[in-house]
């Protein structure tokens, strides 16, 4: 399960409507909790946007440079998170991973977090967790995403104090 | 020296984000590494023993393939090593 904030769910599709007709791309950051099936969890605490260092086809490819990753990662360590998964947008292309986003995946146990932008506008949000104990046998698995919106209520109300 | 292990190899180094590895050069660091925490090696390294090609190494700021010695420069115990696997993907369908 994918477990995230609704303020860091809506900046993510954002994301995918700012830099349409572009994918965009970024990292999730949080804490992973180890289990089987249902009990495993990525709980993102924090987004970050990323540069889409594929400007020569940026409308149906992504990459992110790896010393943005190094970055990232330590930015990451500095918080006391880790990096548990990645977003990108599909501009009007639905929210499923695609052939090239599985053969480019390779952090196993993180959230790959897709949205659908149709014309500008972010339509689903699908989240798929790559399974798997090597590349050999990695999966992409469908995984449920939980949001939170009480906390963003009462923040939103304690911000307003 | 540091290394840094990204999230998906923590389960092959106890859990840790940081494990502390002596060695002279990058290869020496490698081959300690992969002694100390064996499960690693067929992750980082494919059978030939290349470090694969998704998987960027950085020595403090600097990615080690456009290092002059590569796997072959010094280090020191003050020197960080990062593993960070590429991200990347995209539709594919062309438009």
């Amino acid at each position: 399960m994918l477990r995230i904030h609704y303020k860091e769910y809506e900046a993510l599709r954002a994301h995918g409507e700012e830099t349409y007709p572009n994918e965009c791309c970024g990292v999730l950051l949080g804490k992973n909790t180890p289990g089987n099936g249902t009990e495993a969890m990525n709980h993102v605490q924090q987004i970050v946007h990323a540069g889409n260092t594929r400007t020569d086809s940026a409308h149906n490819r992504y990459h992110i440079a790896p010393q943005e990753l190094v970055k990232i990662q330590r930015q990451a360590r500095g918080l006391g998170l880790d990096i548990v998964g990645f977003y990108h947008s599909h501009p009007d292309h639905p929210a499923q991973w695609s052939q090239t986003d599985f053969a480019e995946a390779h952090w196993l146990g993180c959230s790959y977090i897709i949205t659908s932008v149709e014309q500008g506008k972010a339509v689903l949000t699908n989240s798929f967790l790559l399974s798997g104990a090597g590349e050999d046998d990695k999966q992409f698995d469908d995984e449920a995403i939980q949001i939170d919106i009480a906390d963003a209520a009462a923040h939103n109300q304690k911000g307003q104090e | 020296m540091n290394i840094h292990i990204p999230t998906p190899l923590r389960a092959y180094t106890g859990g840790l984000e940081t494990v502390s590895i002596s060695g002279a050069t990058v290869h020496a660091v490698f081959q300690q590494l992969t002694v100390q925490y064996p499960e690693v090696k067929q992750h980082l390294f494919t059978p030939e023993g290349k470090l694969r090609s998704f998987v960027n190494v950085y020595l403090n700021d600097d990615d080690i393939r456009y290092l002059e010695a590569k796997e072959e420069t010094a280090v020191k115990d003050s020197d960080e090593l990062t593993i960070i696997p590429s991200i990347a993907g995209g539709t594919s369908c062309c438009r």
